[in-house]
């Protein structure tokens, strides 16, 4: 009867060929396995860089975050995967409060960076957000040209005294994101022009100019063709030694390729936290093992 | 074909991915299969000194040998294809590492069948042939029960296999001992007497391969490597339930 229709007609026969499939195997599943609060694998660190305990955060009434404590040590890059909705980009922007800009959005518990309060009310979140850096999914960068992006934050921080100062600044910071060589002829062209890829690592250069201590990432490879993609992750693995990096990602891969830890975030709860190569050969808890193997998600 | 709803490798979201790994098991257990028959038959074939069986043997490694090929690259082209994380990811590594065994027992099963056809040439003597059959009927039974185990992903099966190993090498020592006697009694038994101690050090390495074979088994399943660790440690491997 859907022979009319060719959409409908091809869905039939491939509803009517192919095996039943369990349809609960494809769907998230349910919160009940997860206990609350409860996280297997290794969360904490001896040396922390951010305390994180039962964090909670609340768009309104409904929780996102459900009381998740971790721990990020100083210099190790830790990737956050989950599927979409599991809370992994609301929890990395409370590390540099960017969830402070949604009216909304409350955040409980107790995170520390240092062993300071972050949500300390007497704390300045321009100086936070300086020390915490952030790169987002889509390359943002200032309709201006490319020495004045990388410029911009040392400028407003008051981080060079002179022009040759800055000029340095500039020049060290594209170079660690590997962009000089492909810039330095043109520093006064709008950054606007450039290649995808050359404007994510432009951002990159850009958060780490103000010498950051932690790097933010949210998604920084979801909008780049594969040689970007291995451009900025090479970079990241240089940035390791000096930065503390944490990366939200949607590419398991991409989490298997550059981080030290992977944290695996399930519908606000965080189910597992372990060393990268554990997650991936032998992860500890059935969702994480469902979700890395692409049985849902 | 279809998945049994308890396949643990069957309920990706990627259909094309189940029948992918499905397949590379089904071929696995094809190759298994064969590769067990040819033992048999070799030692059917020596103890029986039947050479046209012993040559049928000879003649079939080439197609034990292609599948070891084929596995392989289906192995890799998953790899490349799917990038298999977790139990995926242990599944194939495993089945890439025992084909390299099965294709290793193939091997012994044709070297047996090459000494069969020799010792028949030479006639009747059944020196060492009840050690023979002994052994190769525990071997074979070993590698059954180690094939077995992968195709029901149990690892307690698995650690049996394991312990098995132990008690083959003994009736090897035994083995050889009595054949030592043979020689020692009359020196015209050196030469045949030295040909069924090849082919006791065959099956024995048999034995071992189906033992790594196991191993391999409790690793894809319980994640853990019990490669040249205790047996206490494999049992504490297979004992221990993750979550």
């Amino acid at each position: 009867m859907n022979s009319m229709n060719p959409s409908l007609s091809n869905e039939n026969v491939q509803r009517d060929t192919a095996e039943p499939v369990p349809v609960d195997a494809r769907e998230q599943p349910a919160e009940s396995v997860i206990e609350y609060g409860k996280t297997v694998g290794t969360p904490f660190s001896d040396k922390p860089k951010f305390s994180l305990r039962d964090v909670e955060v609340y768009y309104g009434d409904s929780p996102a975050i459900k009381g998740i404590s971790l721990d990020i040590a100083k210099n190790e890059v830790i990737a956050f995967i989950g599927p979409s909705g599991c809370g992994k980009s609301t929890f990395l922007r409370c590390l540099n409060r960017m969830n402070d800009s949604i009216d909304i959005c409350r955040v409980k518990g107790q995170l520390e960076l240092d062993g300071q309060d972050l949500y300390d009310p007497k704390r300045d979140v321009v100086e936070l957000r300086a020390r915490v850096g952030m790169v987002f999914q889509k390359p943002n960068p200032f309709p201006k040209s490319i020495y004045d992006n990388v410029a911009y934050g040392p400028r407003i921080h008051g981080l060079a005294n002179r022009k040759s100062e800055l000029d340095d600044i500039v020049e060290n910071s594209l170079r660690k994101a590997g962009l000089w060589n492909e810039v330095k002829d043109r520093l006064d062209a709008p950054a606007t022009g450039m290649s995808g890829g050359q404007q994510q690592r432009l951002c990159i250069a850009r958060t780490i100019a103000v010498s950051p201590e932690v790097v933010l990432m949210d998604e920084p490879c979801s909008a780049l063709d594969p040689i970007a993609t291995a451009r900025v992750e090479e970079l990241i693995a240089e940035l390791s030694e000096s930065y503390t990096i944490i990366i939200v990602t949607h590419s398991m891969q991409q989490a298997a390729r550059v981080s030290d830890r992977t944290a695996y975030f399930h519908l606000g709860h965080l189910v597992e936290v372990n060393e990268t190569n554990k997650v991936f050969t032998t992860p500890e808890h059935e969702l994480t093992e469902s979700y890395i193997t692409g049985r849902f998600g | 074909m279809p998945h049994k709803k308890d396949d643990v490798y069957g309920d990706h979201i990627s259909h094309q991915f189940n029948e992918e790994l499905a397949e590379l098991k089904t071929e696995f257990l094809k190759m298994g299969g064969l590769v067990e028959q040819q033992l048999n038959d070799a030692v059917q074939a020596l103890v029986e000194s039947d050479s046209q069986l012993a040559d049928e043997v000879r003649g079939r490694d080439k197609a034990v040998d292609q599948m070891e090929v084929d596995i392989d690259e289906e192995a890799t082209r998953v790899i490349a294809r799917r990038q298999p994380t977790a139990r995926d990811l242990r599944l194939v590594v495993s089945v890439i590492k025992m084909v390299a065994d099965l294709e290793r027992v193939g091997d012994e099963a044709k070297k047996i069948a090459k000494f069969a056809i020799g010792l028949a040439e030479e006639g009747k003597a059944p020196r060492g042939y009840v050690e023979v059959r002994h052994i190769g009927n525990h071997v074979a039974g070993m590698l059954h029960d180690a094939l077995d185990a992968f195709a029901r992903l149990d690892s307690e099966q698995a650690l049996l296999v394991m312990k098995e190993d132990k008690r083959v090498d003994e009736e090897y020592q035994a083995a050889t001992r009595s054949l030592l006697t043979f020689m020692m009694e009359d020196t015209r038994n050196i030469s045949r007497c030295m040909s069924v101690m090849w082919v006791l050090r065959a099956l024995e390495r048999v034995g071992d391969h189906a033992c790594n074979l196991a191993e391999n088994v409790i690793f894809m399943v319980k994640g853990e490597d019990v490669r040249h660790t205790s047996m206490e440690e494999a049992e504490r491997v297979v004992g221990h339930t993750r979550r």
